[in-house]
């Protein structure tokens, strides 16, 4: 579990998170949604420590993350998996390679251990035959599942997801969605992921967070997000047309 | 930044690999342009000097010993690393850049690596090993162009340069060559890669990384080349 506390995050005169607090539970997908510019990506990046916050804790199963030095730092990050918005593989470096990245750098394991844990991984998210690809030869689905496969290949306990759909047809969304989910569900994973988009977090959603202008707003449940009675969330989720049929056909 | 770079490894065995690789990459793959540039310059230098001392009262040799005094004091070591810091350190700053606009960096952050230390230390390294063997390589086919291009143009003889290059010849002028060269190697690699880390934003921001890695490293190049000679040579 994650919990954050009264988190306050400014840049210069600005002031993007203010007085955030909000928990992320064990074995769930727990979504952080809201506006462009609401201060989900940055309350993402305080939680793993990409920006240091000006005020308030990040507790990993209760251990401060905000209090810990630069070592102790290291052991919580290495209990975590992140997937970027562009998947961020390593150019240079191969499928296999970027999978196996990780466990070269820390894990204690033999080659033939490590070559078993980068196909497991990759077969977990239904690639095959692409070891020896580089990134640049991959698609935009692909480059997801692999940056999955990677963020998963030290079975971490958090799993941090950016934007997992941006850039991929419905279809392969969807995919990418359920492997979260499926991820999360076997093995117990503290799952969050950033996103604005009301298609995953319907389809695997179990508890969301919506930030409104540095705050978080409102949080609760997929059920209960279509009657929110929420103004500033009711705006969000009911943006498209789409979203506003399905409510009119709700309310009758 | 500095502290973090040279702070301990995660993996030894991964970082000399690294260090191997950042060896080929700085330092061969940059072999063909030095040598050009050597044998063309050496070759220029030679022509410009007989051009002017063109006189009975100065010896022939003096063209010999002038090439071989402008080569190892001045072109190879200075203006061959300046030359790298437009190849090395453009290289460096954009790659870093594009790592950082592409959130690599982040992502080897989140697994628990000092990225500092894993993506700089073995470039520094690297070209602070490799760079004064192209130096030495540079000056070697600089004085042989030289020898060759007076021969053949008939300004000097073989004879009279080989007399020449080895007129009042001090080593310690090419322990100070080398010097400056690691010093130099030095200011490319950490100006460079200070550039490339610290970039935000897009593209077009890693594409200023890379042209302000270039000046400053090239204006650090010459502060640094008169202090040593300061110190070393007065």
């Amino acid at each position: 579990m994650i919990v954050v506390e009264n988190i306050d995050k400014s840049f210069d005169t600005k002031q993007v998170l203010k007085n955030v607090s909000a928990s992320f539970e064990e074995g769930k997908v727990n979504f952080i949604i809201g506006l462009s510019g609401s201060g989900k990506s940055v309350l993402t990046k305080c939680i793993v420590g990409l920006e240091e916050v000006d005020k308030g804790r990040v507790l990993y199963h209760d251990r401060d993350f905000t209090q810990m030095d630069h070592t102790e730092r290291k052991e919580i990050r290495r209990e975590i998996g992140m997937l970027f918005q562009g998947g961020a593989l390593f150019d240079s470096l191969t499928v296999e390679q970027n999978i196996m990245f990780p466990l070269t750098m820390f894990a204690r394991k033999s080659k033939t251990e490590m070559l078993e844990r980068v196909n497991f991984c990759l077969e977990r998210v239904a690639l095959k035959d692409i070891n020896k690809l580089f990134p640049a030869e991959l698609s935009g689905g692909m480059k997801k599942r692999v940056g999955i496969a990677r963020a998963i290949a030290m079975q971490p306990k958090y799993l941090f997801v950016d934007e997992p759909n941006s850039g991929l047809d419905p279809q392969t969304a969807i995919v990418i969605d359920n492997l979260i989910k499926e991820i999360t569900y076997d093995y117990n994973i503290t799952t969050v992921v950033v996103s604005h988009d009301m298609n995953s977090v319907m389809e695997i959603g179990d508890t969301i967070q919506f930030i409104y202008e540095g705050r978080i707003h409102w949080h609760g449940d997929r059920k209960s997000i279509l009657n929110s009675g929420n103004k500033e969330l009711d705006d969000f989720v009911y943006a498209s047309e789409f979203m506003r049929i399905i409510k009119d056909k709700l309310s009758h | 930044m500095m502290v973090k770079v040279f702070s301990r490894p995660e993996r030894r065995s991964i970082y000399l690999r690294q260090t191997f690789l950042e060896i080929d990459k700085i330092g061969v793959q940059s072999l063909g342009i030095i040598s050009l540039l050597s044998i063309f310059m050496g070759a220029i230098i030679t022509l410009q000097t007989a051009y002017n001392i063109d006189s009975v009262w100065i010896p022939a040799y003096t063209i010999g010993f002038t090439a071989r005094q402008t080569i190892i004091l001045e072109f190879s070591p200075t203006i061959i690393c300046l030359i790298l810091a437009g190849k090395v350190g453009s290289n460096i700053a954009s790659e870093l850049g594009t790592m950082r606009v592409t959130e690599q960096i982040d992502a080897l952050e989140i697994m628990g690596v000092n990225s500092c230390g894993y993506l700089i230390f073995p470039k520094i390294v690297a070209a602070m090993f490799i760079f004064p063997f192209l130096i030495m390589i540079s000056m070697f086919l600089g004085i042989i162009a030289g020898g060759l291009i007076g021969d053949w143009t008939g300004v000097i003889s073989l004879a009279d340069y080989e007399y020449g290059i080895q007129f009042d010849f001090r080593q310690f002028q090419i322990y100070y060559s080398l010097i400056k060269t690691v010093v130099f190697a030095l200011v490319i690699t950490s100006v460079s890669a200070y550039h490339g880390y610290y970039t935000s934003g897009g593209a077009l921001e890693v594409g200023k990384s890379s042209t302000q890695a270039v000046v400053y490293s090239s204006v650090l190049i010459i502060v640094c080349n008169l202090i040593i000679t300061q110190l070393l040579l007065t």
